[in-house]
């Protein structure tokens, strides 16, 4: 079959690989009609992330159909399924208690020593996302192998809402959700959000129905502001304005009561911490580039809450301890329990009260996935999101 | 709770000001030629059925991923094979030396055996958790210390394996499957050993 793989730092490539097969009683093989590039795909595309191994598959956001079943699984042949990007049992302790994420049994057993080194415990497993996270093929390709089927997938019943309305339960329209969820809104509450990409939109769009009475999105990208603003959202422009300063005066110098960093460790801008941030990380010294969760931290009110969708992966430089402390704020992180969210998203958007097809702004045939990480990444104003169709023939 | 400490392993030496609540196995004092270690894992199944699982060390092969072969012998003594550094293979026989069902084994290597080994598995109700499954194993490294960062290097030390190997325990009895990220089944037996089924 056809797949994206991943061969070192801005080299991704269409390759042909070998076929997923069944290899244990819960899984099943789909044959993907939808999969997207994820804004977090474009840090291993930066070689950010650890254990990246050269032909390993990439792709966390994905969908299609279900041709072949092993003996636990519970789907069918035929039938049309969202998966989530996290890898989870259902029966662990994490599990139980739908911490999806944190699922204990995913990552293989001699996988996990790297994850205990860096985090102290090993990562949960997720879809082509390095070997830290299980080193699991991804769903860049025509098909995929999909572990605990029983467990993670959706069957979308209905064919009239097309993949395009359906994709983003895999990980960015949840992620979104969740990080508005972290930030524990109350009415009348202010929000901040720090990048527009397609979580930062998303989480607009929930924190709005949970109920937040401003929403301030933050970016550099006319275009993604331009969104976020049709979203409800004011917003600021950090290359136009000082944030910190333009976030005190919109709240009448309280603060936002939350604030969700949706940019993680390769925050943009010429900031003085973010250019020595760049020089440690390009010296291999080792830390995440963190400008906005520094930010974040000290311009959220006392006893607010700051929510951090952002991938992180390493070590932070000039973490704002002090101000985390004294002002009493919540912190609150990690990967997202995706199935924990997944019916009563779907719900949402077959009711239409979540849109989520906005953000689309390429669909490209397999073959140019390539073409898709570099615009992805070197124009993100306009390419806002990038979805592949194996099915799609080449241009 | 004492750890197993036949005579010939007395690592723990008298600490100034009194021992802590620290198990003995997270001592700073282990001497190096020696190997004490002890891992722990809690699994979402009643401590019986774990027991009566590890009981029978034929469904141990799954498992554990450097075990070429486990025969039994009788009801309390088997032969272990292993795989070592390099491709070394190491032999001996294991008795059985106390059964407390659905509570504890503790084990101890014949004389004569290639690895001079024993050990002690838990199995602690942790109530709505489930069972904690705690493994202390004593031995002497083949080599002394430098068999010891041999087998490290070689990912066969057994502290790390008897940690991926209580993973795979947990696993198998929480989900019905040992999970893998292979892709098709012949990268599965490159990644799990396909000479073990030769042996086996």
């Amino acid at each position: 079959m056809k797949a994206i793989t991943w061969h070192g730092k801005h080299d991704v490539r269409c390759e042909t690989v070998d076929d997923p097969e069944i290899l244990n009683p819960r899984d099943a093989i789909i044959r993907i009609t939808s999969t997207a590039i994820c804004g977090s795909d474009l840090h291993l595309y930066d070689a950010y992330i650890p254990s990246m191994k050269a032909g390993d598959v990439l792709g966390h956001e994905f969908m299609g159909e279900v041709v072949e079943v092993g003996g636990r699984s519970t789907l069918k042949v035929g039938q049309r399924v969202v998966v989530p990007f996290t890898i989870s049992c259902g029966a662990c302790y994490h599990c139980t208690k739908q911490q999806y994420s944190a699922c204990e049994n995913g990552n293989p057993a001699d996988n996990q020593d790297l994850g205990r080194e860096l985090y102290g415990e090993p990562m949960s497993a997720l879809f082509g996302y390095s070997h830290l996270t299980g080193g699991y093929a991804g769903g860049q390709a025509e098909y995929v192998r999909v572990p605990f089927s029983d467990v993670g997938p959706l069957v979308i019943p209905d064919d009239s809402l097309e993949d395009e309305k359906v994709l983003f339960l895999t990980d960015i329209l949840p992620t979104g959700w969740m990080a508005a969820e972290n930030c524990a809104i109350e009415p009348g509450d202010t929000v901040a959000v720090w990048g527009c990409g397609p979580v930062g939109l998303f989480a607009v769009q929930s924190a709005f129905l949970m109920g937040a009475e401003r929403v301030i999105a933050i970016d550099h990208f006319p275009h993604r502001l331009e969104l976020a603003r049709k979203f409800g959202a004011e917003t600021i422009n950090f290359e136009q304005s000082k944030v910190y300063e333009a976030l005190q005066d919109m709240t009448g110098g309280i603060g936002p009561d939350a604030s969700i960093d949706c940019v993680g460790l390769e925050a943009h801008g010429a900031f003085a911490d973010n250019v020595w941030d760049q020089i440690k990380v390009s010296t291999f010294m080792g830390t995440d580039r963190a400008h906005v969760i520094r930010q974040a931290i000290m311009a959220t009110r006392k006893g607010g809450r700051v929510s951090i969708p952002g991938v992180y992966g390493g070590f932070v430089d000039k973490f704002p301890m002090g101000a985390l402390m004294e002002k009493g704020l919540t912190l609150r992180t990690g990967q997202t329990h995706v199935q924990r969210y997944l019916p009563a998203l779907y719900t949402a958007i077959a009711e239409g009260k979540i849109d989520s097809t906005f953000l689309i702004s390429h669909r490209l045939p397999l073959d140019q996935g390539p073409v898709g990480y570099k615009n992805f990444k070197e124009q993100q104003d306009t390419w806002t999101k990038v979805v592949l169709k194996p099915g799609m023939a080449a241009a | 709770m004492p750890e197993p400490q036949p005579q010939q392993f007395q690592h723990r030496t008298a600490q100034p000001g009194g021992a802590d609540d620290a198990p003995a196995t997270a001592s700073k004092t282990i001497k190096p030629d020696r190997s004490l270690s002890a891992e722990s894992v809690t699994i979402a199944r009643p401590p019986r059925e774990l027991y009566d699982f590890w009981r029978d060390p034929v469904n141990l092969i799954a498992v554990m991923e450097n075990v070429q072969s486990i025969a039994p012998i009788d009801r309390d003594r088997s032969t272990w094979t292993v795989k070592g550094p390099g491709s070394q293979h190491y032999s001996w026989v294991s008795r059985i030396t106390n059964d407390v069902p659905g509570e504890e084994l503790t084990w101890q290597s014949e004389p004569g055996g290639e690895i001079d080994n024993s050990g002690r598995v838990q199995f602690l109700d942790a109530g709505p958790r489930g069972t904690i499954v705690r493994v202390t194993i004593a031995y002497d490294p083949p080599g002394g210390a430098i068999g010891k960062t041999l087998a490290k290097l070689f990912q066969r030390e057994p502290r790390i394996q008897s940690r991926r190997d209580l993973h795979r325990l947990k696993q198998l009895m929480e989900t019905g499957e040992i999970a893998t990220s292979a892709r098709n089944r012949r990268e599965h037996a490159e990644k799990s050993g396909a000479d073990k089924g030769e042996q086996a």
